[in-house]
């Protein structure tokens, strides 16, 4: 080979989400890391779905290099051999995977793990937390700079910021609304003690805490009006929009990502509000939080693993002694630009002490909590969340009880994991994932 | 076979080769394979397994499969019926002689044209329970009555009519075929009807109806055949107007899940290939069984009217 052309770089594509701020802030990374050295170019290409557009090419033998996933995906997509583990990468580090892993915060470690392999380095962590609007909180005669702090307070100051208009009884206010935004009733089971897997056992309906956390998210129903709620929700835009409830005063209190400040800027500056921990609900679990992660993966059959692994490693360090923007890398650097949390456990100076987010402290303290959680790495994970989401509709519209609702939802899913056992069994993967289970 | 025609058969084939590669791979080979992975537990990616008829068997056991085809057929039963006639009303009504004729007949089908994401998106705000324009119109009544609308797509009693009313939205192409279907009944069958002291009604009943039953056939039938794939505005619609997360599950309370979402969940969300081929073949006999139950009524209908 003539020397000329070994040396050219190796591009290396990656296929992700984000466009907008956040795909100006991976690109800036993708540059620096460009930058740094001569070897490697990485490629950003913004593409809709690609989780399934990554199923889709890997199928067909030309995958990207790096997958840019949810990490709801990462289980399913390994069980079905898309994703080729990153074991091997990290071992040429003369890393062990416990010492790659204990980098991170627990939860973040757990997120990039499945069947004892790891799978993927986070490129977008994220954590919820509790946000109030303290106009709204003075207005009710609460204290705005005092969060609820227990289940029992969180419900109380849910009825007192709940408001009806004299004239007609209809609502125009709530405290907390449980369908806003609706798209984690799971975390609610976590929160009240629950486990939604336990070992290699389904235990949605069979965990009472579950049950509890069900009927407690139809209290809420219960308590204004199924009529009452449907009229007020069909006031509610998109929540991000400048009419969504939160924003337009008609929820005062939310459970929303580390993201929710950049909304707040966008669609309601000026916004006085708060963010805090998580009410404790089940005596002694202090700072519950839960943690979420977009992830970078590489597919089997990626003609360019090596170098991928290179951007992702990359991706998932950071420089402890950053005093400035400048000295900024990887991990900080994309979180840095994004306004999200570090996941890693070390924070360089500049990152801690310059961060953008106004709220970066709490976000930290919430995923360094050893009871922050995240899904569970599980293979129907999305069959699982859509029996999760469907037992909310069901018990939000007073259409079934939580126990029917959950039961229904069992039946289902022991249904589907006793197949998806057989299938994992069929094709020789049982074994290995059965000792490593959620 | 003469020589000529061997020559000629020949050229055909040549010609058409380009197709019939383009048919035997893209086409033949997709629906024969998914047959056979109809039969295999199969994700894709990890080798095919055969499994027999578990998949069938399963299906036949699988709530949210007949929860599905309940919702498709609840669909279909009310949008294929109004949507004749809509469609057949319109026809008739741009079939007569008025002024600007042209403009009402495109007017009618633009509709049809819009791209089906954007006339979901402007659905999804004409079903908003509080700002939509069709509250706004149901409210002028219901209100004195102390009523109010519906919350449409995010209430489970009326997601499935929302988009039966929103699929009257595209009869378009249909007004189209029925103006033509229209255009070719014979005048004099009207004058003698007219003569002989028929009613408009009565003229419509027995002499329009009658001429175009095979095109009301044509388009009943299609349009069954469209109801039962329903597919991209619930999928956009349902979540809109719930926000679950992508969950693609039909919300509120699955009552939008409809066969092919519930196929495309299972298939692209589970990746249980075998599973969605299995469904997608129980569709296609649905589907060839109900069309042919209606182009034999229609066609006795239409013998027993001639």
């Amino acid at each position: 080979m003539h020397p000329a052309a070994a040396a050219e770089p190796v591009h290396v594509v990656y296929w992700e989400k984000w466009v907008g701020v956040e795909g100006q802030a991976a690109q800036a990374v993708i540059d620096t890391f460009n930058r740094s050295q001569d070897r490697i170019i990485v490629d950003y290409y913004a593409t809709s779905v690609p989780d399934r557009k990554t199923l889709v090419a890997t199928a067909g033998g030309d995958p990207p290099d790096i997958a840019g996933l949810h990490e709801q995906n990462i289980a399913t997509f390994a069980d079905a051999e898309v994703l080729q583990p990153l074991d091997d990468f990290i071992h040429r580090e003369g890393l062990t995977n416990e010492e790659w892993l204990s980098r991170y915060y627990p939860v973040y470690a757990k997120i990039c793990t499945h069947g004892g392999h790891i799978y993927a380095g986070i490129s977008t962590p994220a954590v919820e937390a509790l946000y109030w609007n303290k106009t709204l909180f003075r207005e009710a005669g609460l204290d705005p700079d005092r969060p609820p702090r227990t289940l029992a307070e969180f419900n109380d100051y849910a009825r007192r910021l709940t408001r009806h208009d004299p004239k007609t009884g209809r609502l125009t206010q709530v405290g907390f609304l449980p369908q806003d935004p609706g798209w984690w009733p799971w975390i609610f089971c976590d929160w009240f003690g629950g486990r939604l897997v336990e070992g290699n056992r389904i235990t949605f309906a069979t965990d009472p805490h579950n049950v509890a956390a069900y009927a407690w998210m139809q209290s809420f129903t219960k308590e204004y009006g199924l009529e009452n709620v449907k009229a007020l929700s069909s006031e509610f835009g998109p929540w991000a929009s400048p009419a969504a409830p939160f924003f337009t005063g008609k929820i005062a209190m939310v459970f929303q990502g580390v993201w929710y400040d950049n909304y707040i800027r966008q669609y309601k500056p000026g916004l006085d509000y708060g963010v805090g921990p998580w009410p404790e609900n089940v005596p002694g679990v202090k700072d519950f939080a839960m943690a979420e992660a977009d992830v970078l993966t590489i597919p089997r059959g990626a003609k360019h693993a090596s170098e991928a692994w290179e951007f992702i490693k990359y991706l998932n360090s950071a420089n402890p002694n950053a005093q400035s923007r400048e000295e900024l890398q990887g991990a900080e650097l994309m979180d840095f630009l994004q306004l999200k949390n570090s996941p890693l456990r070390v924070w360089s100076p500049y990152f801690t002490n310059h961060n953008p987010h106004p709220h970066i402290a709490m976000m930290r303290l919430l995923s360094a909590s050893p009871n922050a959680t995240c899904v569970p790495q599980i293979g129907i994970w999305q069959e699982y969340y859509r029996e999760v989401i469907s037992s909310f509709d069901r018990v939000r519209l007073m259409d079934a009880t939580p126990e029917e609702a959950l039961a229904y939802s069992q039946a289902r899913l022991d249904a589907s994991w006793t197949r998806y056992r057989k299938s994992l069994e069929r094709h020789g993967q049982w074994a290995a994932l059965g000792e490593t289970a959620p | 076979m003469t020589r000529n025609e061997k020559k000629q058969f020949r050229a055909g084939i040549g010609f058409t080769s380009l197709w019939i590669v383009g048919l035997a791979a893209f086409t033949a080979y997709p629906i024969l394979a998914s047959l056979y992975y109809s039969f295999c537990d199969y994700s894709i990616l990890k080798s095919p397994v055969w499994i027999g008829l578990e998949n069938y068997q399963q299906l036949a056991q699988d709530g949210l499969f007949w929860k599905s085809l309940r919702n498709t057929l609840f669909y279909a039963g009310l949008s294929v019926p109004l949507g004749t006639i809509v469609a057949l009303g319109l026809a008739v009504l741009l079939n007569s002689e008025v002024r600007g004729k042209s403009a009402y007949r495109l007017l009618f089908f633009m509709p049809s044209i819009v791209p089906i994401v954007a006339s979901s998106m402007l659905w999804l705000w004409i079903f908003n329970g509080q700002y939509g324009l069709m509250n706004g119109f149901l409210n002028l009544f219901l209100t004195p009555f102390g009523l109010h609308g519906p919350a449409w797509l995010a209430d489970p009693a009326w997601s499935k009519p929302a988009l039966v009313i929103m699929s009257l939205w595209g009869t378009g192409n249909a007004v189209v075929i029925y103006l033509a279907g229209l255009q070719n009944v014979p005048t004099e069958l009207y004058e003698a009807a007219e003569i002989d002291g028929a009613s408009a009604w009565q003229r419509f009943v027995h002499v329009t109806l009658p001429s175009i039953a095979p095109v009301v056939a044509f388009n009943g039938i299609m349009a069954l055949i469209s109801a039962m794939q329903l597919f991209a505005q619930a999928y956009i619609m349902s979540e809109g107007a719930n926000g679950n997360g992508n969950a693609s599950d039909g919300n509120p309370a699955r009552s939008t899940l409809f066969y092919t979402i519930y196929l495309f969940s299972t298939a692209f969300q589970d990746l249980r290939m075998g599973y969605a081929s299995a469904m997608a073949y129980i569709l296609f006999l649905i589907t060839a069984a109900l069309t042919w139950a209606a182009a034999r009524f229609s066609r006795g209908q239409y013998e027993d009217a001639v």
